[in-house]
């Protein structure tokens, strides 16, 4: 047991924990703010898969890595625009859209990875994102490994947080978000048109939602694999419950979370030979539903999430 | 131009709706078979002979018709109770879980009762994994959607725990599967030399038996009620908690039901690709459907044949079979843009 908690004690564990936290960081608060927006986004999971395969492949065919990330964030817009002509100007069931969404992102994806890449066995790599060398930061003992040793995207990551609460909380395009969600009447009565507000917050999130779908191709690992988005995005929709729709605790949910995931993975190897090893692997999912049940009593959805805006209509 | 919604829609329009949605993705996709290199019409005649156009095709695309079927159902009753269960995927897994538990030795009996039981473990299996998320949806407000997702992977890995572990077949010579359904419990094949097995007709009666309950019964009055307005339902004495209990464990049922066919039927023995995204599917055959009982066994068997064309013709010409999975996808969005449109009329002025 005590081998067990000697993993906190290891620099490996907290560097991991943040990359894992990357990628879920980016989805959570682009989920977050589609939300936010009163959109429900469930085309996550598919818009993840779909910049996992478009930053990817951007720099299998000869592209540059933040261009790459730029076009995947940019395919994710595309798709974001889809949901919300659907969800926003056509009023359609936001469930039913979403799902559609996630189906059409894969299938995509994996039709255009297949096209361009007709007979692989093994997923040809790329040379992904590097660790970024800070000099004397970077060779602290501990600190250094930890934080000091992870790649641009990781930092891109970390910097959208206070980005997106300065523009949430501190700007009038962010509070014309905040109240599309709550009370759409009242933005049309300040004479800001609401679909135009939602559109772009969805395809802001799903732009988000892409670049962390990219992350896991073009900086946690080098290469695009069938299903290795694997419910993350899913997973992205209950973290944004459990932060209360707010960016700061999304960042910390998405870090427990990442932790915990961490944690998992070294416990396997440690008291694998006890308890069967899918035990582990079901607790990120187990452990999501938990942080949902926890948080569901003092969760305050916005107030006209799924509920679609009609011009005219009266409250 | 302005939309005006209609006092009445006719049945020809509802009827006509799913068809063009059809019509369009399939014109969509033809992009796709474009970029392909390959001529369009040659592709998708392809596709529907290797579907439809022979005796084996058709007995492969009805097999594979028989679990979106239920699948299919599963989704349309759910949904038609605006309870989003989007775990028929794991549900199907529990069915076949329990179809496995009970049917490879536990009972021994005549296929007359054996079959029975296994149909009946298997969709309580399905309505029980459906349990926690109306638990968490009625007592604590928990979003069903994320619920019963999340739940489709913790299922698929104690399936995977399961077949790797204590259920592995001894004689499955290191692949990780359960011992086979014993000959008593094998659903009977409906054609000599075909894959096709007693699953469909149970499919087919479920659909008839789904259609009745919704349209005829007290019941079936509630569970459409309360999809049209919780509130007023409440009011009107209908009790909601109850109705979506019950909304959910018919759901879960007959997605459980898709997971005895599968394995009591087409494999035989329960493995880790049982179902490739038949759960997710379902939701595809039930919006093509407009969430109609009778009009799931038309999808159903629609969708089947594309995959079934498609994997059929990505072996006879240069397209990916996943050109099936983005017409199944195009018709669902398409599918919800024709449905609204059929509501209304467009004004031009």
């Amino acid at each position: 047991m005590m081998d067990l908690l000697d993993v906190f004690a290891t620099a490996g564990f907290w560097a991991a924990t943040v990359r894992i936290a990357c990628p879920l960081i980016f989805a959570t608060l682009g989920e977050l703010i589609c939300e936010r927006a009163g959109v429900l986004n469930l085309g996550i999971e598919g818009i993840m898969t779909l910049g996992a395969m478009t930053g990817w492949m951007w720099v299998y065919q000869g592209g540059d890595l933040w261009t790459g990330v730029v076009f995947a964030a940019l395919c994710g817009a595309m798709f974001g625009l889809l949901h919300a002509v659907f969800t926003v100007h056509l009023g359609l069931s936001q469930h039913v859209t979403g799902i559609g969404i996630t189906m059409l992102a894969s299938a995509l994806s994996y039709y255009t990875f297949r096209m361009l890449l007709p007979e692989s066995s093994t997923p040809p790599k790329i040379v992904p994102f590097q660790a970024l060398d800070l000099g004397w930061l970077s060779s602290m003992p501990f600190l250094g490994e930890v934080l000091f040793r992870q790649t641009a995207m990781s930092w891109l990551a970390f910097a959208c947080v206070p980005v997106i609460v300065l523009v949430l909380y501190r700007t009038p395009l962010g509070l014309a978000v905040r109240m599309a969600g709550e009370n759409p009447v009242a933005v049309e009565a300040q004479g800001i048109n609401v679909f135009a507000v939602r559109t772009g917050a969805v395809m802001a999130g799903s732009a988000l939602m892409a670049v962390g779908g990219a992350y896991l191709t073009m900086s946690a690992f080098d290469a695009f694999y069938f299903g290795m988005v694997n419910g993350r995005g899913w997973i992205c929709v209950a973290l944004v419950i459990f932060a209360s729709w707010r960016p700061g605790k999304a960042l910390l949910g998405a870090l427990l979370f990442a932790a915990l995931d961490a944690f998992q993975v070294r416990a396997q190897q440690q008291v694998g030979a006890f308890i069967p090893y899918q035990v582990f692997l079901m607790l990120p999912y187990v452990l999501s539903i938990a942080a949902m049940v926890v948080m569901a009593r003092k969760a305050r959805y916005p107030k006209a999430l799924l509920v679609p805006f009609r011009r005219g209509d009266r409250v | 131009m302005r939309l005006e919604p209609r006092e009445h829609t006719p049945l020809w329009l509802i009827v006509t709706a799913p068809l063009a949605a059809v019509a369009v993705s399939l014109l969509l996709t033809s992009t796709l078979v474009l970029w392909a290199g390959e001529p369009v019409t040659t592709a998708y005649a392809l596709l529907f002979k290797g579907a439809f156009g022979s005796r084996f095709a058709l007995t492969e695309t009805l097999a594979r018709a028989t679990p979106l079927i239920l699948t299919g159902l599963a989704a349309a009753v759910a949904f038609r109770a605006k309870f989003w269960n989007i775990g028929a995927e794991g549900q199907l897994y529990c069915g076949a879980l329990a179809t496995t538990w009970l049917g490879t030795g536990m009972l021994e009996a005549h296929p007359a009762v054996l079959i029975p039981a296994l149909f009946v473990a298997g969709a309580l299996a399905g309505g029980i994994a459906l349990l926690v998320p109306v638990f968490l949806k009625v007592r604590l407000r928990v979003d069903e959607v994320v619920t019963t997702l999340l739940l489709n992977f913790v299922i698929l890995l104690l399936v995977n725990y399961l077949v790797e572990g204590p259920w592995k077949d001894p004689m499955s010579l290191g692949w990780p599967q359960a011992a086979p359904i014993i000959d008593e419990g094998v659903l009977p094949r409906l054609v000599e030399r075909s894959r096709l097995h007693l699953g469909l007709v149970v499919g087919v009666v479920a659909a008839l038996a789904v259609w009745l309950t919704l349209r005829y019964t007290v019941w079936g009055y509630e569970i459409r009620a309360v999809g049209q307005n919780p509130e007023a339902a409440a009011f009107a004495g209908i009790g909601v908690g109850a109705t979506v209990l019950r909304v959910a464990l018919i759901s879960g049922g007959l997605a459980g039901m898709a997971g005895v066919t599968e394995v009591a039927g087409l494999k035989g023995y329960l493995t880790l690709d049982l179902s490739p995204g038949f759960g997710y599917a379902g939701i595809a055959v039930a919006m093509l459907a407009a969430l109609h009982p009778l009009g799931v066994v038309l999808s159903a068997v629609f969708l089947a044949g594309i995959y079934v064309g498609a994997d059929s013709m990505s072996r006879a010409v240069n397209i990916p079979n996943y050109i099936a999975d983005v017409i199944v996808a195009c018709s669902v969005l398409s599918v919800l843009v024709s449905l609204m449109l059929v509501q209304f009329k467009v004004r031009l002025r």
